[in-house]
C-alpha cells in the first residue's frame, strides 16, 4: 500500500483526533490519521479523566477554560449519538503548606482575571463540599465548580467519528516506522503497511513522538514517565468534585459511572517505557486515599493500570513547528495534562497548520524555547 | 442499560449490565476489536474483570468476523486478580 496525503497525523489519541477533526472542519482535505494500535491505546486511554480550569499561568488557564467550554457543547458540535460523560462536579485542590497557600492565592488572582469561577475555601467549607474529607493538617483549598470529569474513550471516539464523517481516513493498527525528509522538508512517512507521501506531518504520538522525530534528526526533549491509576467498584454518588493534593501527589474522583478513579505520582519513577502496574503503587495509593478520604477504605479495587506522561523539561506541551524544518508540526509533551486541553489544542493546531492566526497565542509552547532556555513554568501540575 | 421492554434481555456482561443486543449493535457498526468494545461499552470492566464475559465476547466477534476464536486478541489482564478493599491494601488496623 503506497499512497499520498495532504496531511498525515501520527497518533490516535484525543489530541490527534481533535486536530484531525478541526483540520477537516476548516476544509482541509486528504487527511490521514495513523495509530499504531487502537484509538486511545496510549496516554489518552490511560489518563485520570479529570478536566480543570484551575491552572497557575494565564496561558494554561485560557487553554483549559476554552476547552471546558467546548466540552460543554461537544456532543452537539461533533454530532455524537452517545455521551462523553461530562460532569462538572468541580475540583478541590488542597493546600497543606504556607507556600502552597500563597501559590494558590496567586493562582486565584490569575484565574479571576480570566473569569474562572474558582474560590478559596476554608477547611470547614472544604468539608461541606466533600463531607468525608479528612481535614487534618489542611490549611485550606481552592474550588472551581466548573471543573470535573469527561470520558477519554468517548471523547476521542466522538472526535474520530466526526472527523471520519468529514472525510478523514483513520488507519488503526498501522505503525509509523520513520519519517521521511529531504533537504529540510517532510516528504512522507514509512509505515509497516507501506509509504504515505505527504508534505505535512503532525506529530502527536505522546512519548513516542521523540523516537519518531529522531528518525529525521530532530531531538525532542520528551521523556516517558510511568504514572499509575486504580479504579474501584461503583457505588452511589457520594463525592462531587475531584479531590487533588499536590502535597500527597494524588488525585481522586468519583466518575459518573459510580466508581472512584485515583492516581498517584511517584517522584522517583525511572524515566522509561513501562506499562506494568506495581504492588507498591496499590499499597501507597490505598494508604494515602484512605487517610484523606476515610470511607473509601470499604471500597474494593477492581483494576489498576499504568500509562506514560510524555514529560518535557518544563512539564509543558510543545505546540507548533520545528524551526528550519518544513512540514513538521508538533503537539506532544503534554506531561500529564493533555486530555483536558484537547478541544482547544486541536483548534489552535489546525489554525497553526493552515497558516492562520491562532485564536490564542501558542508561541510560548514552541519547540525552540528549550534551546533559548525560556522554560515555561506551570506551578499547578501533579 | 436495558430499559426498553422489547429488547433482547440476554445479559452478556453481568457486572456492567450489558446485553447481547447492545454488543451486537456495536459489532454490526464495525467495532470488532475487543479493546474498543471494552472502552466504549465497559464490557469486562466490572468486578469480575471479564472473566465471565470475555469468552462469550470472543465468540460473538469470531462469529461476526468469520475469524477463528484463537485469532481474536484478548485484552490485557490487570491486577488485582480479585477485588480487594482499599482498607485492606492500606493495611490499616483502623479499617476492619
Amino acid at each position: 500500500m503506497n499512497k499520498t496525503a495532504d496531511y498525515v497525523i501520527i497518533g490516535g489519541g484525543v489530541i490527534g483526533c481533535s486536530i484531525a477533526y478541526n483540520l477537516a472542519k476548516k476544509g482541509a482535505k486528504n487527511i490521514v490519521l495513523i495509530e499504531k494500535k487502537y484509538l486511545t491505546s496510549g496516554a489518552t486511554g490511560r489518563c485520570g479523566a479529570g478536566v480543570r480550569m484551575q491552572f497557575g499561568t494565564e496561558t494554561n488557564c485560557l487553554l483549559a477554560k476554552n476547552s471546558i467550554e467546548m466540552f460543554e457543547n461537544l456532543e452537539e458540535e461533533l454530532g455524537y449519538q452517545d455521551s462523553i460523560e461530562f460532569k462538572q462536579g468541580g475540583y478541590l485542590l488542597l493546600a497543606y503548606t504556607e507556600k502552597m497557600v500563597e501559590q494558590f492565592h496567586k493562582n486565584l488572582g490569575v484565574q479571576h482575571k480570566l473569569g474562572i469561577p474558582s474560590r478559596w475555601v476554608t477547611p470547614e467549607e472544604s468539608k461541606e463540599i466533600v463531607p468525608h474529607l479528612n481535614t487534618q493538617g489542611l490549611l485550606g483549598a481552592t474550588f472551581c465548580g466548573k471543573d470535573g470529569h469527561c470520558n477519554p474513550f468517548k471523547t476521542t471516539d466522538a472526535y474520530a467519528k466526526a472527523a471520519e464523517r468529514l472525510g478523514v481516513e483513520i488507519m488503526t493498527y498501522t505503525e509509523v516506522k520513520q519519517l521521511l525528509a529531504q533537504d529540510g522538508r517532510i516528504t512522507g512517512v514509512e509505515t509497516d503497511k507501506g509509504v504515505i507521501e505527504t508534505p505535512v506531518v503532525v506529530l502527536c504520538a505522546g512519548s513516542y513522538s521523540r523516537d519518531l522525530a529522531a528518525t529525521i534528526d530532530i531531538d525532542l526533549p520528551i521523556t516517558p514517565e510511568r504514572h499509575q491509576i486504580l479504579v474501584t467498584e461503583p457505588v452511589e454518588m457520594m463525592q462531587g468534585p475531584m479531590v487533588m493534593s499536590f502535597y500527597h501527589g494524588l488525585y481522586c474522583q468519583q466518575v459518573p459511572h459510580g466508581s472512584f478513579v485515583m492516581g498517584l505520582g511517584d517522584p522517583n519513577e525511572p524515566k522509561e517505557y513501562n506499562f506494568n502496574g506495581s504492588w507498591q503503587f496499590l499499597h501507597e495509593m490505598a494508604a494515602k486515599a484512605t487517610f484523606l478520604l476515610p470511607p473509601l477504605a470499604n471500597l474494593r479495587v477492581v483494576r489498576q493500570w499504568a500509562g506514560l506522561y510524555d514529560l518535557t523539561p518544563d512539564r509543558q506541551q510543545i505546540l507548533g513547528s520545528v524551526p528550519g524544518f518544513e512540514g513538521v508540526h508538533l503537539a506532544a509533551g503534554f506531561s500529564g495534562h493533555g486530555f483536558m486541553i484537547a478541544p482547544m489544542t486541536g483548534k489552535l493546531m489546525a489554525e497553526h497548520i493552515l497558516g492562520e492566526e491562532t485564536s490564542l497565542p501558542i508561541s510560548m509552547f514552541d519547540f525552540s524555547r528549550f534551546a533559548r532556555g525560556e522554560l515555561f513554568v506551570e506551578p499547578s501540575v501533579v | 442499560m436495558c430499559q426498553e421492554k422489547d429488547k433482547n434481555l440476554t445479559i452478556l456482561c453481568r457486572c456492567e449490565d450489558i446485553t447481547l443486543d447492545e454488543i451486537r449493535e456495536y459489532i454490526n457498526q464495525g467495532v470488532t476489536d475487543l479493546e474498543q468494545l471494552k472502552r466504549l461499552l465497559r464490557v469486562g470492566m466490572g468486578p469480575c474483570q471479564g472473566r465471565t464475559c470475555t469468552p462469550l465476547l470472543i465468540n460473538e466477534i469470531a462469529r461476526a468476523t468469520g475469524r477463528p476464536v484463537k485469532d481474536i486478541p484478548l485484552t490485557v489482564f490487570r491486577q488485582p486478580t480479585t477485588a480487594v478493599k482499599l482498607g485492606v491494601l492500606a493495611g490499616g488496623i483502623n479499617h476492619e
